[in-house]
This record gives C-alpha cells, sequence and structure tokens, in this order.
C-alpha cells in the first residue's frame, strides 16, 4: 500500500494577491445588500413576490450549494466508508469545502426567510409530513456533523504548537492536553459521524427533490415528477466527485501545486457510470411520463432543459468515458465544470424556471441585489476556503513524509 | 478481541436506532393540527347571483383591520379592469368577465382562501404554523412561523401573501373564513354583509346538496360542475357558475388531494425511520468489511 500521498500539511503561501483582493471586493458588495435585506426587509432587495415566493437565493444558495457539496459525504463513502485508501488526500479538501458549502446553505436560508430570528424553530415545532421540514433538520444536524468532522484538522494544527499569548502561556499544557483528549476520542468514535454523514446526505439530498413535488401543476412537466427525490439524489452522487476535480484543479492552480491527477483521474474515472445512472432515469422519466413533447416549443423551459441535459450530462460524460481527458488536466476540468454546471442549472430550473405560477403578470428575474448577495457569498466561500488551506493541514503535499494510514475505522477493526 | 468490539458496534447501532425510533413517536405528536370534521363549514358561492358590489371586500378588510376606506369608494368599476389577486391589502377581491354571448351581464368572482380539506399549506408549512380547524378553516399561527413562504409555493390556488416590504415581523396574510368572529356565533364578514346572497355559509356537506339542487333546478343557467366539491380532495369554498370554470380564471386541478405525492415520499422515507436506520447498517457493515479485509490482506501478505 502506498500512503505517501496522504501528508495533509498547511500551505504555506501569502493570503492577498490580486485575486483575492478583487473576491473581497465582490464580498463586501454582497454584505451591503445583506444590510438593506436586514434593514429594509426582503422586498427591497428581491424581486420576490407573491406570485414568486422563492427565487436565486433559494435556488442557488440552498439548493445549489446543498448539491455541490455534495463532494464531502461522496468522498467520505469511497474514502472511509469503503476504505479505499489512495483517495484520502482528497477527503479533507472536500471535507472543507462541504463544510463552508453548508455553513453558507444555513446562511443563505438565513437570510432568505422572513423571520430570520425564528430560525430555530424547527427544531420544536415538527411537522413530518413537511419535505422541508425533513431537509431543515437534516441539514442542521449534518451540519453539526461536519463541523465534528473537521474538529481533527485543527487538533491536528494545534497539538504540540500550542502557544497563547502573555499571561494565558500558563494554560497551554492544559489546553494541549484537553486537544489531545478531544483528538483521541474523536479517533475512536468518529466512524459513528462518517456513516451519519452519509445517511444524512442521502436523506437530504432526495428530500431536497421532494421539496417541489407539492407544487404539483405550478411546476413544469419537464421537471415535475414524483421521482424528483431520487433524481435529486442521483445527480447529487454524480456531481460530488467532479466538484472534488473542479475544485481540486482550481486549488493547485491558484496555489501553484502540481496536480494531484493519478487521484483525480481515477476519482475522474467513476463519474461516467454515475452521471450514466442518473441519465437513464431522467431520460427514462422523460419517456415514461411522455413529456418530450414540450421539447418540440421552443420556449425558455424546452430550452432550459436541453442545455441541463446536453451540456451538463451528456457531453461530460461522453468526454469522461476517454482516456485521454481523464489524463489531461485541462480536459479532465472541463468536464468536471460540465457536470458542476449541469447541477447547478438543473436546480435553478427545478426551482425557478419550471415554477409558473397560475396568475403569473409578469415573470421573475433575481434582482442585482440578490445577484450580488449569492456571488458574494461564493466569494467569501473561497475566501474562507483559501484562509483554512493556507493556516490549517487540509491540502496534502506528495512526498514529505509517510502519513499514518487512515485514523477512522470502526472499532472493532484494528486490532 | 475482534468479536466483541463487533458486538460494541452492533449495540452502538442498536442505540441509535432506539433514539430515532423515539423521536418518531413525538413526530405524530408535534404533527400540525389537521382535522377533518364531518360538520365543517362552507361557503358555497353562487357567482350568477354575485352583482360585484365588493361590499365583501371592505367588510373583510373592517373585520380584518386593515385599512378599508369609505364604502361609497367600493362602488368603483374600474378597478375591475385588471384582475386582481388576494394579498397583504386585501384577503378577498372580486374579479369581473364577461359573460359571452348570451347576456350584456357580467359574472363576478370573489376570490379567497378556498379552505382545501387537505391543504398543501398545512402538509408543507415547515414548523406546521398552518392548521385545518373543527369548523372548517385552515388558519395560520404568527407564533410559529419563521417565514420560508413553502406555503406559497405549494398553494394550489396561489392564496397566501407576504409582507415582503417589513423587515421585522412579517406576517402571511390570507383569508382565515373570519375564525375569530365564527367563534363568537357570527358569519364571516363577507357572508353577513352580502347584499344578494350570493354567499350561502352551512354545513359542506348540505351546501354540496343545495348546490346540485340547483344546478338540477336550473340546467340551462348552470354548469354542471360544483367547483371545490372534488379539486384537489374538495374545499370548504365552492363555486357554482353559468360559464366554463376555466373561463373564469380556475386553475385547472385534480381531485387528488393538494399534498399530493409529497407526503407518501415523505412518509416512505422516513416510514418509522427504518430507512434511514437500514441504511445506517449497511454502510456500517461494508465500512466494517473493507476495513477487515484489508487487514487480512495485508496479514497474508506479511
Amino acid at each position: 500500500m502506498n500512503h505517501e500521498e496522504v501528508n495533509p500539511v498547511p500551505v504555506k503561501r501569502k493570503y492577498f494577491t490580486p485575486g483575492v483582493i478583487v473576491l473581497v471586493i465582490i464580498a463586501l458588495n454582497g454584505l451591503v445588500f445583506l444590510m438593506g435585506r436586514f434593514f429594509f426587509g426582503l422586498g427591497a432587495v428581491t424581486n420576490l413576490n407573491n406570485q414568486y415566493p422563492w427565487g436565486l437565493w433559494i435556488g442557488v444558495d440552498v439548493a445549489a450549494g446543498v448539491a455541490l457539496a455534495a463532494g464531502g459525504f461522496t468522498t467520505a463513502a469511497l474514502g472511509h466508508v469503503m476504505h479505499r485508501e489512495e483517495y484520502h488526500a482528497v477527503v479533507r479538501p472536500a471535507l472543507l469545502t462541504a463544510l463552508l458549502g453548508y455553513t453558507f446553505v444555513a446562511t443563505g436560508v438565513f437570510v432568505d426567510i422572513g423571520r430570520w430570528y425564528f430560525i430555530w424553530h424547527p427544531l420544536i415545532m415538527w411537522n413530518g409530513s413537511s419535505a422541508l421540514f425533513e431537509v431543515g433538520i437534516c441539514v442542521m444536524i449534518y451540519l453539526t456533523v461536519l463541523y465534528i468532522e473537521f474538529i481533527p484538522v485543527i487538533t491536528e494544527r494545534f497539538i504540540g504548537k500550542v502557544n497563547l499569548p502573555g499571561f494565558l502561556s500558563r494554560m497551554n499544557k492544559i489546553v494541549d492536553k484537553i486537544l489531545r483528549l478531544v483528538d483521541n476520542a474523536l479517533a475512536k468514535t468518529m466512524f459513528i459521524f462518517i456513516i451519519a454523514g452519509v445517511v444524512l446526505s442521502t436523506l437530504h439530498q432526495s428530500s431536497l427533490g421532494t421539496l417541489m413535488v407539492i407544487a404539483g401543476p405550478k411546476m413544469h412537466p419537464l421537471w415535475q415528477t414524483p421521482i424528483l427525490p431520487l433524481l435529486f439524489l442521483l445527480s447529487a452522487i454524480s456531481v460530488g466527485f467532479p466538484m472534488v476535480i473542479f475544485e481540486s484543479l482550481l486549488a493547485s492552480r491558484s496555489l501553484g501545486l502540481k496536480p494531484e491527477m493519478h487521484v483525480l483521474s481515477k476519482l475522474g474515472s467513476m463519474i461516467a457510470p454515475l452521471l450514466g445512472v442518473y441519465l437513464a432515469f431522467k431520460l427514462g422519466d422523460m419517456f415514461i411520463r411522455e413529456t418530450f413533447v414540450y421539447l418540440k416549443e421552443f420556449n425558455t423551459a424546452s430550452m432550459m432543459f436541453t442545455i441541463e441535459l446536453l451540456f451538463g450530462v451528456i457531453i461530460p460524460l461522453r468526454m469522461l468515458l476517454s482516456q485521454k481527458v481523464l489524463r489531461s488536466p485541462l480536459f479532465l476540468f472541463i468536464a468536471s465544470a460540465l457536470v458542476v454546471f449541469g447541477v447547478l442549472l438543473n436546480r435553478i430550473n427545478n426551482f425557478v424556471v419550471a415554477y409558473t405560477p397560475p396568475y403569473s403578470t409578469q415573470s421573475y428575474f433575481p434582482s442585482f441585489g440578490e445577484i450580488s448577495v449569492t456571488v458574494g457569498f461564493i466569494a467569501m466561500l473561497v475566501l474562507l476556503y483559501r484562509f483554512f488551506v493556507i493556516n490549517f493541514p487540509v491540502i496534502s503535499l506528495p512526498g514529505l513524509k509517510p502519513a499514518q494510514p487512515t485514523k477512522y475505522t470502526i472499532k472493532g477493526a484494528t486490532k | 478481541m475482534s468479536g466483541k468490539s463487533r458486538r460494541d458496534f452492533l449495540k452502538t447501532s442498536v442505540v441509535i436506532g432506539a433514539g430515532v425510533a423515539g423521536l418518531s413517536t413525538s413526530t405524530t405528536k408535534a404533527a400540525p393540527k389537521n382535522i377533518l370534521s364531518e360538520d365543517r363549514m362552507g361557503v358555497l358561492v353562487d357567482t350568477t347571483v354575485c352583482v360585484g358590489c365588493r361590499n365583501c371586500e371592505w367588510a373583510c378588510k373592517e373585520a380584518h383591520e386593515l385599512p378599508a376606506g369609505d364604502l361609497q369608494s367600493y362602488e368603483d368599476k374600474s378597478v375591475f379592469k385588471q384582475k386582481r389577486r388576494p394579498g397583504i391589502e386585501a384577503l378577498t377581491v372580486v374579479n369581473e368577465y364577461s359573460s359571452g354571448k348570451n347576456s350584456n351581464l357580467p359574472v363576478d368572482v370573489k376570490v379567497q382562501c378556498m379552505h382545501c380539506d387537505h391543504p398543501a399549506c398545512v402538509s408543507a408549512c415547515i414548523v406546521g404554523a398552518f392548521s385545518k380547524q373543527e369548523n372548517g378553516s385552515v388558519i395560520w399561527d404568527t407564533d410559529k412561523c419563521i417565514g420560508c413562504r413553502y406555503c406559497m409555493a405549494a398553494c394550489p390556488f396561489q392564496v397566501p401573501a407576504f409582507e415582503y416590504n417589513k423587515a421585522i415581523n412579517p406576517l402571511i396574510m390570507k383569508c382565515d373564513f373570519c375564525f375569530n368572529r365564527t367563534a363568537e356565533g357570527k358569519l364571516p364578514a363577507c357572508v353577513s354583509i352580502c347584499p344578494v346572497e350570493a354567499l350561502t355559509y352551512g354545513p359542506r356537506t348540505e351546501l354540496v346538496k343545495i348546490g346540485r339542487e340547483r344546478i338540477k333546478r336550473n340546467p340551462d343557467k348552470y354548469v354542471d360542475h360544483i367547483f371545490g366539491e372534488h379539486e384537489v380532495g374538495g374545499t370548504s369554498w365552492m363555486y357554482l357558475s353559468s360559464k366554463n370554470f376555466a373561463e373564469l380564471e380556475f386553475p385547472k386541478l385534480g381531485t387528488n388531494p393538494a399534498p399530493g405525492v409529497s407526503e407518501s415520499i415523505q412518509h416512505g422515507i422516513f416510514a418509522y425511520f427504518v430507512p434511514p436506520v437500514s441504511l445506517y447498517a449497511l454502510l456500517g457493515g461494508i465500512m466494517w468489511i473493507a476495513k477487515h479485509r484489508k487487514e487480512l490482506d495485508q496479514e497474508e501478505k506479511s
């Protein structure tokens, strides 16, 4: 077994670059509009109205955010549950992306709901028949699980290096001891959280699809189907690895590291079958419900559906079947980016494009404020990601020291 | 050694399973009130009788402490130029449609919450802020609502409205079937003011009989359909009309309850937490086997 590659270390880089400063400006712009939302209400910043109660924030910040954070549970399932140690190098970056992604999903919900100060209500006021309740509870628990899964990254960074300033330095030893204790306790129980994370993900990824089922005839038949939860789950599973590849290649470019192609190519080779299953169900559903008739009409819905399917599923599927694509960082990046784009568009289509209220007098298009907030959130996410990989052991640099074998296993299996 | 630990693992799974199973019983208790009483009340709207005086709009605003203005101002017919929807300023509105070739008299249609027998909003609401009450009304609890607006996405009649321009305590606004007035034995405000008795308030089962009777007596006048008798599983408010309901902009809906398959899916995925717990156990098993096999391989090699 070759463990050489699994060696996460903080990547020493300067934080501020011209690109980072641009991101900071975009993030600040988003914060300005966010303040407007909290001071003057949703109507002041968004184009939402009684016809279109949900818009860009639910479609992208929440629905697409959850889907694109699927790299966390898919790599956890591959690396830890199926115990494929060769993929451990990508587990931590994926975990960090999922953690930041879900944090922004929660923030997105917080911003979008009219009474943000009641966001804790679902914890004590339950409605078992509501798909949204299920999504809400699962996301809350999963977010907690993600934070727990991330704790070892923090403890690893500080164990043996605790150095508190001034009079607090007396506490160094105790803090170190606590960190070791936490690390040790988590190492033994982590398998519980890892499996819980995968289960919670499959639950809410699918329930996110159930959300719009209740909108019934208000949703365009190209998307409205009782198997929406299955389609959401399958697309989330198939976008997990592309998202990891997409983000890994971007990060190595930005941090000036050598792309980990040996892992990424292998990950890439698994996308096509997953995407194929998704495509089969999507097409099967279309033929069983005979919704292909709507593709003959030329309108926004049929166009968006075609783009989603062609560029988001079929083309990347074909690309990823080729060995040449899998071995080339550029083509692998393009193919992965297309899958990511396809799922992003699918969520926008499901929650925004497909939704046509019976008494609609105007159509919905997000306002500048809504777009600013969404783009600002994405900028903040990238900035936080950069902060973490620079300061904490997330990204694996090959060939520094032999890494320890997998840490989190079921208690009984290690002797 | 490994056998003992396997038991440990099983024990953990059982504890987790029992924990979630415990949760599931409280879920059912915590489900929102959704009563379908035999004696639930309703209103039969006869659009052939309505004269479009809009007094009901005024009375509704008065009863719900919304700015109502002068009753005289409601004689202004120019509002009919546009089709209006219930919103945060008015919980009910009257729209006017031309009646077509037979008569010069227009057809007026009062619009408000239909108070479904199987409401999508009650099923959808994340915190169970909506409830179907014994008297048939579907009402909303301001203390629970988090303002997510899922009820608006779910409602097949596009009824709930939201106060988008309030930063603090925005309300979901919709007809509450004058829940407070009827509790005191009064009629709903719109029913009590209607000068031509276009609105008949009574037990829903009676209203269906009355509606059928009217259609039977005047088969030329009415289309043979009570809108709301079967739509989305039945509604408390029902309509009679001389015109095809589609021409009066009633949504085309099936007879299945509005929450439809969404509840079946939801309860299927969660059937007493069996599927999630089984998945948990399955993944645990896979994890154990994967790790164990790897170790056997390594032992063989060494």
